[in-house]
């Protein structure tokens, strides 16, 4: 026993100083060693994915234009009741006519004009239109200007039009998540769309939905496959692996386009079913630009990947725990069932989550292959970031999906535990 | 070497060969019978197919050719489950996802057993090797004697006739080893079980069993109680095999009766009694055990064949000292003797005569 030990207060190096701290000084040089290793790799990741993700999830609260372009008009709405039904007084007009001036010269009232028509349609043209006309307008002369603008657009004389403008000035909105779950943010608070604008509800349920489908069918293919590669030889399971991996040579693209080649009413599929005589010629399949078409072909390309985490599961299981089993007088189906099926669980679990956040977040083949019946909530945010221009509702619906994903993951974590799962 | 086959024999091997690839035999026609009750271990270098024996016996290989009988009844057309054969494997094989409890009651569930009856032989299959308060921890929770232990329990729990074991010891630390060698056996022999055991490790197979058959390139090439083995081999290969042993070449010039002279490659002479030579002029092994050689004078025959040494190293051991030495052109003729009050250190460059009873020495084939 040493002094160190037999004092109650921390143990002491050779030197005196704590034993923590020269430990930890002793380590510091492996430490940064480490650090300078993964630095390159770090920085990258920061700045090609941390930092232009985190940006692009902040636009799905942020809504600085209204504010930044109209900021006369927004302090003089603030007195004005949406509720009122009466249009704004005149200060308010004369205001958006001094802000009008300067947006139309720095040619943005246009940009404003289609933000706010996400919101309520008809608000891009009022504002182009204006603009032409507002341009000439001397605010210090003109006024006063609440009959002029009336008369440029009657637009203006709704007070729905500046209820629009009042709700959506502050610079912090929930506007894009209630979009993005159907709901839309108005003067009296956040009500549901009208009946036929609530679509991405359900396109999140059927993409979760439809994951969960193609994760399942994903299991039942892959497992006996992932069996068999375990199991023989490894001569003959190397040669069947590159059977397993021979699809990620070819490019994605590629791929789901063989499927709308096989899948279509005159395609491979049909014909031959036809000419079998097992489908009548009038009554083709319909086995594409739906949700099978969409679950067919990406059950086909997500496969490998339940493949490879099962595989690499079941090859760590000693073939000595079925001999000990049947020894023990188990019949094959309880040697399977109680011995084998549960040690390789772990393997399930890790395909899953991975096949089934790969599925969650797809995109080209629901596209080619889904038409519209089997698209998924990631060909809607495509569809907001590259022709829409929503980016806001884009991002808002992106952060949802993401925080779907975290919350199945934690739910997974709870049910089958993490530490389950293994990729090898 | 081949057994006669008699009616009471409990497991019994019947010309049995076994092929994997259709080419190489692995196991070349195997005659082998058990009694009821024997504890027989398959000794052997890896790859002898002592393995292959074993697993054609629990049913995980079929054998290519012959018959192998339990009590009586071919069971080559019986698959694994339906043997009643008890097993432990080199691994333990415990499945890792259940209790040790859950591990035992298993062949019981699958038997159909009612949940009172399992739990009691559960309890007395512990209780069997002082495992009785770890039935609920996971086999990862043990050490690798404690697994083990409940390896052995398992096999034992349902009450089979027959335990097989392949290498169940391999994992475990000497001083572990030595404690569940003794353990097996007591259990074995207290149960009454007939008992196949393979291993490589002669140490085991020489204190553990009833009989050992000794393997070598698919074929038993002897099969006998432990203390003939070590002190009757019958060919060079279980002379080499079993225990140290010193081997020295040359051709036999005479035979006569139990005794024979050999000429050694160096010149010199020595008696032997001849075990498998037959006729002057063949080339033999002879084979003289470390502790036999004697280079004490006076505890030899006055008519004793001595051969010149010299020492080459000493090494002490504790309760022996090992010299090696050249003798008739072998480097590594290795001397034991006795740490006793009296007995000689002797120097390396040292030059002494040795001998030994004729008795020990035994002439094999080349």
């Amino acid at each position: 026993m040493t002094d160190a030990s037999q004092n109650a207060g921390p143990m002491l190096a050779a030197d005196g100083t704590p034993l923590k701290q020269s430990l930890a000084r002793s380590l510091r040089r492996q430490k940064l060693r480490a650090l300078l290793l993964i630095s390159p790799l770090l920085l990258f990741v920061m700045f090609s994915f941390i930092v232009p993700i985190a940006s692009m999830l902040f636009r799905s609260v942020e809504n600085g234009m209204v504010a930044e372009t109209l900021p006369l008009t927004v302090e003089a709405l603030q007195s004005w009741d949406t509720q009122s039904g009466e249009l704004p007084e005149e200060a308010v007009y004369d205001a958006f006519v001094r802000d009008m001036v300067v947006a139309v010269e720095n040619k943005e009232h246009t940009r404003l004009g289609s933000r706010l028509n996400y919101e309520e349609t008809g608000m891009s043209s009022l504002f182009r239109k204006s603009g032409r006309k507002l341009k000439k307008m001397d605010p210090e002369t003109d006024g006063p200007f609440k009959e002029q603008l009336i008369e440029i657009h009657e637009g203006w004389g709704d007070p729905q039009t500046w209820s629009v403008i009042k709700t959506h000035s502050p610079a912090v909105t929930n506007g894009y998540f209630l979009n993005a779950v159907d709901m839309r943010r108005t003067p009296e608070g956040a009500q549901s769309q009208p009946e036929d604008k609530r679509i991405l509800i359900k396109l999140f349920g059927r993409t979760l939905f439809m994951s969960l489908v193609i994760t399942a069918s994903c299991i039942l293919l892959a497992y006996p496959v992932s069996y068999l590669l375990a199991t023989l030889p490894m001569r003959v399971s190397n040669l069947l692996m590159i059977l397993v991996l021979l699809p990620f040579w070819t490019s994605l693209l590629v791929r789901t386009s063989a499927w709308k080649v096989m899948l279509q009413q005159q395609g491979v599929i049909n014909e031959t079913l036809v000419w079998l005589g097992l489908v009548a010629d009038d009554a083709r399949l319909i086995i594409i630009n739906n949700q099978i078409g969409t679950i067919i072909a990406m059950t086909h390309i997500l496969l490998p990947f339940m493949i490879l985490p099962m595989y690499s599961v079941m090859q760590t299981i000693p073939p000595t725990y079925t001999r000990a089993a049947k020894s023990m007088g188990a019949t094959n189906w309880t040697t399977f069932w109680r011995i084998y099926f549960p040690q390789s669980i772990p393997g399930i679990g890790a395909g899953s989550i991975l096949v089934f956040i790969l599925a969650i977040g797809y995109y080209i083949t629901p596209e080619i292959v889904g038409g519209t019946k089997g698209v998924f909530i990631s060909n809607r945010i495509a569809y907001h970031i590259s022709s829409s221009l929503n980016w806001g509702l884009a991002a808002a619906l992106g952060t949802i999906l993401l925080a779907v994903v975290l919350l199945l993951y934690w739910v997974y974590d709870k049910i089958v535990g993490i530490d389950n799962v293994k990729l090898g | 070497m081949t057994e006669t086959s008699n009616d009471a024999a409990f497991v019994e091997f019947q010309r049995v060969q076994k092929s994997y690839d259709g080419e190489i035999l692995v196991v070349k026609d195997l005659n082998l019978a058990l009694p009821k009750g024997e504890f027989l271990t398959m000794l052997g270098p890896s790859g002898s197919g002592k393995t292959t024996c074993l697993m054609m016996l629990a049913g995980f290989e079929t054998a290519t050719h012959g018959e192998i009988l339990l009590d009586g009844r071919p069971i080559n057309n019986i698959p694994p489950h339906k043997r009643g054969i008890g097993m432990v494997f080199q691994n333990y094989a415990l499945f890792p996802h259940m209790t040790v409890a859950e591990n035992l009651s298993f062949p019981l569930e699958v038997r159909k057993m009612g949940k009172s009856d399992r739990e009691a032989k559960v309890k007395r299959a512990l209780d069997m090797v002082q495992m009785g308060e770890f039935g609920g921890r996971r086999p990862a929770q043990l050490s690798g004697g404690q697994q083990q232990r409940i390896a052995l329990s398992r096999a034992l729990v349902f009450e089979p006739e027959l335990v097989l074991m392949d290498e169940p010891l391999g994992a475990l630390d000497k001083q572990l080893r030595e404690h569940m060698q003794f353990e097996i056996t007591r259990l074995a022999h207290e149960l009454g079980i007939t008992t196949v055991y393979v291993t490589h490790d002669q140490t085991e197979a020489l204190t553990m069993s009833d009989r050992v058959a000794v393997f070598d390139d698919g074929r038993i090439q002897q099969l006998a109680p432990p203390d003939q083995l070590y002190e009757e081999p019958e060919n060079s290969f279980v002379a080499q095999f079993i225990g140290e042993n010193n081997t020295l070449e040359g051709v036999v010039k005479s035979i006569d009766g139990d005794t024979c002279l050999v000429q050694l490659d160096d010149g010199s002479e020595i008696d032997a009694v001849p075990i498998n030579v037959h006729k002057a002029g063949e080339r033999t092994k002879v084979s003289i055990r470390p502790e036999r050689v004697e280079f004490n004078k006076d505890r030899l025959h006055a008519d004793a064949h001595t051969l010149k040494a010299t020492v080459k190293e000493f090494i002490y051991m504790g309760d022996v000292f090992r010299f090696r030495m050249s003798v008739a052109g072998n480097d590594e003729f290795i001397v034991k003797t006795r740490n006793a009050p009296d007995a000689v250190r002797l120097a390396p460059g040292q030059e002494i005569e040795i001998g030994w009873l004729a008795q020990d020495c035994r002439a094999l084939d080349a």
